[in-house]
């Protein structure tokens, strides 16, 4: 239980309309977890994740956990909140006497969700990445900048994506968010 | 802005990237058989051609790697990328 606790962009209200919704999704899991990806360890891990650790740039993979590609030998396991431990075990215990770190990173980012038919267009606003579907579908994912914020971006089914910014940061980018998202919102007042 | 061709992640802004100076400059075999002038030498002089220049990028906001980019220092041209560690390709 963890009602308590409180989350940077804890004070924006939800933004739901029929073209775009903007929540925040508080408190995922995140593991960062580096090593060679030639390392038999590797494979030990994949299996224990339920999914190989993918190998092609800007992509991840997806079992109960996705599994991101963050760099050549580095990935981010990002899970349901609450299960920094049971993770952390299952990679430490997979990963052996290899040569592996797992770093449990959960406070590091929070997440924010933008979906919806507009929601290609709105965070096109603040990205020079190509974010048609063709280039940027579902499966993909970049560490990039959006509206100068560093961010890690997720492509979902359903023209949905998750934005991982700093905590720090996250503030700033969903009020940047609320702003560029008004011309796409019916019925907002102003 | 330039649009910088990481090797892992693509073609991105320039903006994404910190800037390493010059690439290949080998760390002294024998650090200590260093004369001051030598050392100096080692730490502060790089080549600063007009053409085509060797040199080192971070991609800081996109996959964290350095690599090595051979470009134009008068029209910014990227004539090649190639991983940190690579061997400088010959030019055509
Ligand atoms: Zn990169």
């Amino acid at each position: 239980m963890m009602g308590e606790r409180p989350s940077p962009p804890a004070r924006f209200e939800p933004v739901a309309d029929g073209d775009l919704r903007i929540a925040e999704v508080s408190f995922l899991t995140q593991v960062n977890l580096r090593l060679d990806p030639g390392d038999p360890a590797a494979g030990d891990i994949g299996r224990a994740l339920g999914v190989p650790l993918p190998t092609e740039p800007g992509t991840y993979g997806s079992a109960d956990v996705d599994v991101l590609w963050l760099g050549p030998d580095e990935w981010l396991i990002v899970g349901e909140p609450g299960r920094e431990r049971d993770l952390e075990t299952r990679l430490r215990t997979a990963a052996g006497t290899g040569h592996v770190a797992v770093t449990d990173v959960s406070a590091q980012r929070t997440t924010l969700l933008v979906a919806g038919p507009k929601a290609r267009d709105l965070l096109a606003h603040g990205c020079a990445l190509d974010l048609h579907p063709r280039v940027f579908g579902p499966g993909r994912c970049a560490q990039t900048m959006l509206a100068r914020a560093q961010v890690l971006l997720v492509a979902r089914d359903g023209d949905e994506f998750l934005v991982l910014v700093r905590p720090s940061f996250a503030g700033y980018l969903v009020a940047w968010l609320l702003d560029a998202a008004a011309e796409h919102l019916s019925g907002q007042p102003g | 802005m330039m649009l910088i061709p990481c090797p892992w992640c693509g073609p991105r802004d320039e903006a994404e990237f910190h800037y390493g100076g010059q690439a290949h400059v080998a760390y002294p075999a024998d650090p200590a058989a260093l004369s001051d002038a030598e050392w100096a030498r080692y730490l502060f002089f790089r080549d600063n051609p007009k053409g085509p220049f060797a040199e080192r990028w971070s991609h800081a906001a996109g996959c964290r790697r350095w690599f090595n980019v051979v470009r134009d220092t008068a029209t910014n041209e990227i004539h090649a990328v190639y991983r940190a560690g690579g061997q400088r390709p010959v030019s055509p």
